[in-house]
C-alpha cells in the first residue's frame, strides 16, 4: 500500500500528462460535474456579486423612498418587504459566500495544493448556494417576498400575524442554505488540517487562512442554532407547535437567543476572512512582511471566542435580568481589543513600510478607516445605558455599516483588484480603480456619517417614511445623494472587472511581487495548479532571498510530482510533514442532483405538496448512496474478490 | 550560501488506510456540528422549562419502564456495531455481518418502542411548548437513527459484497461511527427528558 513517490524536477511531459488528469471538458456535463475548486470558486465570486447587486438595487429603492419626507414611492408593506430582502441578501447570500469564493479559489493555491480536501463537497455547497438563492428570490414572482426584518423575531412571524408565504419562504429558504455552509465549512476545516504543502506548518499560514479557518469552525458550532430555530418556527407555522408561542407556553425570547447565538458570531465569520485578505495583502504594497504575524493570527482566534458569548448585546432591551447584560457588555467591550491589535498591525505595516498607492492598496487601507468608526460606535452600543437609548435608531444602522462594509465590501473590492491577475491573467485597470475607490469611498461616507446623527436625533429604523416635522428631510437627502454615489462606484468597479478580463494588460505570474505561493504559478493557474508540490521553507515563500531571515530555501522547483492519475498530498495537521499519497474524485454530477433534489424537496415542502417532497427526499436518499458507493479508483475498497 | 528545503521522500501509504483518511476528518466535523444541534434543542427545552411558570412538564414522571430498556437496546446495538467494525478490521466477514444485522434490528426495534411510546401519549405536539419539544426532540433523534439505520444497511450490503478489507474499511469505520455518535447522543437526550423531571426541573 505505500509507495515512494518519486521526488523531482517535472519535465513538459508531466505538465501534459497532469493538465489531461485535471482538466474540466467544456461540455454542458463537464460544465454540471465539475469539482475543480478554481472554477466552484469563481462560480461563488460571480454570484455572490450577482447578490450584492441585488441587494444594492434593493438599498436605492429604501434611499430613494427616504429621500423626502412622506413620500410613496413605496407601501409599508413593499419597504418591509425589501428592507428584509435587502438585509438578508447582504449577509446571508452576499457576504459570507464571497468570501467562500476567494477561499474556494485561493486555498489550494496558497497551500501549494492541488485542491481542496473534499472536491465533490465544494461542488455540492456551491449548487446548494446557488439553488438556495434562486429559492428564496422565486418569492418575489408570487410577490411575497419575507418581510419581518432578517432576524425574523417571533411571535411576529408566526402564521396569526403573517398568514401568507412569506415567511415560510424564508425559513425554509434559511435552513436550505445553512446546508450549503455546513458542507462547506466541513470542507474548509478538513482542508486546512490536511492538505497543506510539506514543511507549511501552522505558524506560516497566510492570515486570510486564519480568518476562514477559524470563521469554519465557528459555523460549524453556530450554524445549527439558526437552522433549528428557522426549523422550529416553520413547525410553529405549519403544524401548530408552540415553541415562540406564548398562549401554549412557549418562549418568544428563545427565538432572540437562537437567532443572535448565531447572528452575532455568524458577523465574525463574515468579517474574519476579510480581514484576513487586508493582513496579507496590504504587506505586498508596502514591500514589507505583516507587523506582529503571531499576535494578529491569535487575536483572530481570540475575536471568534469572544465573539460566543455576546449575543445578548442585541438584546439589552428585552428585560433580561441586569447581571447577564452586564456579563455580555462587558464581554462586548473587550473584543475591541483584539479587533485593535489587527488594527494597529496594519498601520504599522504602513507606517514602516514604503507603500506602493493601488486601487488594491487604497482599497485594503480604507478598510481601516472604516472599521474604526464601526468599531467605535460598536463600543459605544456595547455599553448597556447607550444601547437603550440608540437601539432601533440609524446609529445602529450606521454602525452596522460601517462594519460590514468597511471589513467586508472594501477588502473585498481589494481582493478583487490583488488577485483578479491570478484569476484572469490581466491587470484590472489601475486609473478606473482609483475612480472606483474614491468614487465608493466618498458615497459610502456621504450616506453612513451622518446616519450616526439621523439615529441620536430620534430616527427609528425599519420605517419607511417620517414626518416633515421631524425636520430629518434634509440629512436623508444627504444620505440618499450618498447613496447613488456609491451607487455609481460600485458600477464602475464592475465596469472595470468586465472590460479588463478581455482588455486588461497581461499580467505575468507575480504582477505585484508578492510573496505566497498561488503568485509561483501561471495566471490563470493551470487545472493542475502546481506541476510539483513545493516544499515550503518560512511564511513568505517567494521573498525568502531579499528578507534573508534563515539559510534555508523553499524549494518550488523540486518536489513530489503525483502524476500516477488524480493525485494530491496530505500532510499532518500541525507541523505539515507528508503523510499520505490521496486519489481524488473524478468530475461527478452527482453534487449537482443531490442539490437539485434539495430544491425539490424544499419546495415541495413550501407548498406542502408531500409527493413533490417525497420525490425530492427520494433523489437526495439515492444520490448519497450513490455518493458513498466504495469506488475502488478511490482506494475505498479493496481488489474484488472474484 | 541558502539551502533548498525537502521533503525527505520516504513510502507513503496511498489513499485511506484502516480507519485513516481525509473523510474521517470530514466525519468528526459532520458530527461536531450535528452535536451542537442537539446542544440548541436541549437549551431550548432547559430555557423553556426555565423561564416558565411550574408546573410546566406535562409528566411530572415520565415512565421509565419502556425507555430505560429501550435505552439499553440502543447501548447495545453500539456495541454490535463496533463487534462488527473489529470483525472488518480482522477480515472476518460472516462476524461483521451478524454484528451489523444485530446493531440494524436493535436500532429497529428502537424505532419501534419510540413510536409505541408516542401513541400511548395522551397529548399531541400542539399541545403545549412541552410537548412540542418532547416530540420534535426526541423525533428529530429518530431521524437520526433512521438514516443510521440506512448506513447500517449499507454497511451490511457493501460488507455482503466483499468491498470491505483490513486496510481498505474506512467507509465502514466511518459508518460505524455515525452510528455510535446516534446512541451517544441519546443518553443526553434521555437525561433531558426522562432523568431531569425526576430531579425537579420545571415540575
Amino acid at each position: 500500500m505505500a509507495t515512494t513517490a518519486p521526488y523531482a524536477a517535472p519535465t513538459a511531459e508531466t505538465a501534459e500528462r497532469l493538465d489531461e488528469i485535471w482538466h474540466t471538458p467544456h461540455t454542458l456535463y463537464g460544465r454540471l460535474a465539475t469539482v475543480d475548486h478554481k472554477i466552484i470558486g469563481i462560480r461563488y465570486l460571480v454570484t455572490s456579486f450577482v447578490f450584492l447587486v441585488l441587494g444594492g438595487l434593493e438599498a436605492a429603492v429604501m434611499r430613494a423612498q427616504l429621500a423626502q419626507p412622506n413620500l410613496h414611492l413605496l407601501s409599508a408593506e413593499a419597504y418591509n418587504q425589501i428592507f428584509t430582502m435587502h438585509g438578508t441578501t447582504m449577509i446571508i447570500w452576499y457576504a459570507a459566500p464571497i468570501l467562500s469564493g476567494f477561499s474556494n479559489y485561493l486555498w489550494p493555491l496558497l497551500f501549494g495544493s492541488r485542491d481542496m480536501a473534499l472536491p465533490r463537497i465544494n461542488a455540492l455547497s456551491y449548487w446548494l448556494f446557488l439553488f438556495s438563492g434562486i429559492f428564496l428570490y422565486s418569492s418575489v414572482l408570487v410577490g411575497q417576498m419575507p418581510d419581518r426584518g432578517w432576524f425574523a423575531y417571533a411571535p411576529m412571524t408566526e402564521l396569526q400575524y403573517s398568514p401568507a408565504l412569506n415567511m415560510d419562504f424564508y425559513a425554509l429558504g434559511i435552513l436550505f442554505i445553512t446546508i450549503s455552509t455546513t458542507v462547506g465549512s466541513i470542507n474548509f476545516v478538513v482542508t486546512m488540517l490536511k492538505m497543506r504543502a510539506p514543511g507549511m506548518s501552522i505558524n506560516r499560514l497566510p492570515i486570510i487562512i486564519w480568518g476562514t479557518a477559524t470563521a469554519s469552525f465557528a459555523n460549524l458550532l453556530i450554524v445549527p442554532a439558526v437552522s433549528l430555530a428557522f426549523f422550529l418556527l416553520w413547525l410553529d407555522r405549519q403544524f401548530h407547535t408552540q415553541f415562540f408561542q406564548v398562549s401554549g407556553g412557549g418562549q418568544p425570547l428563545l427565538w432572540q437567543h437562537l437567532f443572535w447565538m448565531f447572528g452575532h458570531p455568524w458577523v465574525y465569520a463574515i468579517v474574519l476572512p476579510a480581514m484576513g485578505m487586508v493582513s496579507d495583502g496590504l504587506p505586498v504594497f508596502c514591500r514589507r512582511p505583516l507587523v506582529g504575524y503571531a499576535p494578529v493570527a491569535l487575536a483572530t482566534v481570540a475575536t471568534m471566542l469572544l465573539g460566543f458569548g455576546v449575543w445578548v448585546h442585541h438584546m439589552f432591551a428585552t428585560g433580561l435580568p441586569g447581571l447577564s447584560l452586564a456579563f455580555f457588555s462587558a464581554a462586548s467591550i473587550l473584543i475591541a481589543v483584539p479587533s485593535a491589535i489587527s488594527v494597529f498591525s496594519w498601520i504599522a505595516t504602513i507606517w514602516l513600510g514604503r507603500p506602493v498607492i493601488t486601487a488594491a492598496f487604497l482599497f485594503f487601507a480604507s478598510t481601516i478607516v472604516l472599521f474604526v468608526i464601526g468599531g467605535v460606535s460598536g463600543f459605544m452600543t456595547a455599553s448597556v445605558p447607550v444601547d437603550w437609548e440608540l437601539t432601533d435608531t440609524y446609529f445602529v444602522v450606521a454602525h452596522l455599516h460601517y462594519v460590514l462594509l468597511g471589513i467586508n465590501v472594501f477588502p473585498v473590492m481589494g481582493a478583487t483588484h490583488f488577485w483578479f491577475p491570478k484569476f484572469t491573467g490581466r491587470m484590472m485597470d489601475e486609473r478606473l480603480g482609483r475612480w472606483s475607490f474614491w468614487t465608493t469611498f466618498t458615497g459610502f461616507n456621504v450616506a453612513f456619517l451622518p446616519m450616526h446623527l439621523t439615529g441620536l436625533w430620534g430616527m427609528p429604523r425599519r420605517v419607511y417614511t417620517y414626518p416633515v416635522e421631524m425636520g430629518l428631510g434634509p440629512i436623508n437627502m444627504v444620505s440618499t445623494v450618498g447613496s447613488f454615489v456609491l451607487a455609481i462606484g460600485f458600477l464602475l468597479f464592475f465596469i472595470n472587472v468586465l472590460r479588463s478580463r478581455t482588455r486588461g494588460a497581461p499580467a505575468g505570474d507575480n504582477p505585484w511581487d508578492a510573496y505566497t505561493l498561488e503568485w509561483s504559478t501561471s495566471s490563470p493557474p493551470p487545472p493542475y495548479n502546481f506541476a510539483v508540490i513545493p516544499t515550503v521553507a518560512s511564511r513568505h515563500m517567494l521573498w525568502e532571498d531579499q528578507l534573508g531571515e534563515t539559510r534555508e530555501r523553499s524549494n518550488l522547483e523540486e518536489g513530489f510530482i503525483l502524476d500516477h492519475g488524480k493525485e494530491a498530498l496530505a500532510t499532518s495537521a500541525l507541523d505539515a510533514e507528508p503523510q499520505r499519497i490521496l486519489h481524488m474524485p473524478d468530475d461527478t454530477i452527482i453534487p449537482f442532483v443531490l442539490a437539485a433534489g434539495m430544491l425539490v424537496l424544499f419546495s415541495g415542502l413550501l407548498v406542502r405538496n408531500w409527493p413533490i417532497t417525497a420525490i425530492g427526499g427520494l433523489i437526495c436518499a439515492a444520490d448519497l448512496v450513490a455518493w458513498f458507493w466504495p469506488r475502488i479508483s478511490l482506494l475505498e475498497r479493496g481488489p474484488a474478490h472474484g | 550560501m541558502a539551502e533548498l528545503a525537502t521533503a525527505t521522500p520516504t513510502p507513503l501509504p496511498v489513499g485511506p488506510v484502516r480507519d485513516h483518511g481525509i473523510g474521517r476528518g470530514g466525519m468528526f466535523a459532520l458530527i461536531a456540528s450535528e452535536a451542537a444541534l442537539f446542544g440548541y434543542l436541549l437549551f431550548s427545552y432547559y430555557y423553556t422549562g426555565a423561564s416558565a411558570p411550574t408546573p410546566w412538564v406535562l409528566e411530572a414522571h415520565l415512565a421509565l419502564k419502556l425507555a430505560l430498556p429501550n435505552t439499553l437496546i440502543l447501548l447495545l446495538s453500539s456495541v454490535a456495531i463496533w463487534f462488527a467494525e473489529r470483525a472488518t478490521r480482522h477480515e472476518e466477514r460472516a462476524k461483521a455481518l451478524i454484528g451489523c444485522g444485530i446493531a440494524f434490528v436493535l436500532g429497529t426495534i428502537f424505532v419501534a418502542v419510540q413510536m409505541f411510546e408516542w401513541k400511548a401519549k395522551a397529548y399531541g405536539l400542539a399541545k403545549s411548548s412541552y410537548a412540542s419539544l418532547y416530540y420534535i426532540t426526541t423525533g428529530f433523534h429518530m431521524a437520526h437513527v433512521v438514516v443510521g439505520l440506512a448506513v447500517l444497511a449499507m454497511l451490511f450490503v457493501w460488507t455482503g459484497l466483499g468491498y470491505f478489507t483490513p486496510t481498505r474499511r474506512i467507509v465502514f469505520t466511518n459508518g460505524s461511527y455515525y452510528w455510535h455518535f446516534v446512541d451517544a447522543i441519546w443518553l443526553a437526550v434521555f437525561t433531558t427528558y426522562y432523568i431531569t423531571p425526576y430531579l425537579g426541573f420545571a415540575t
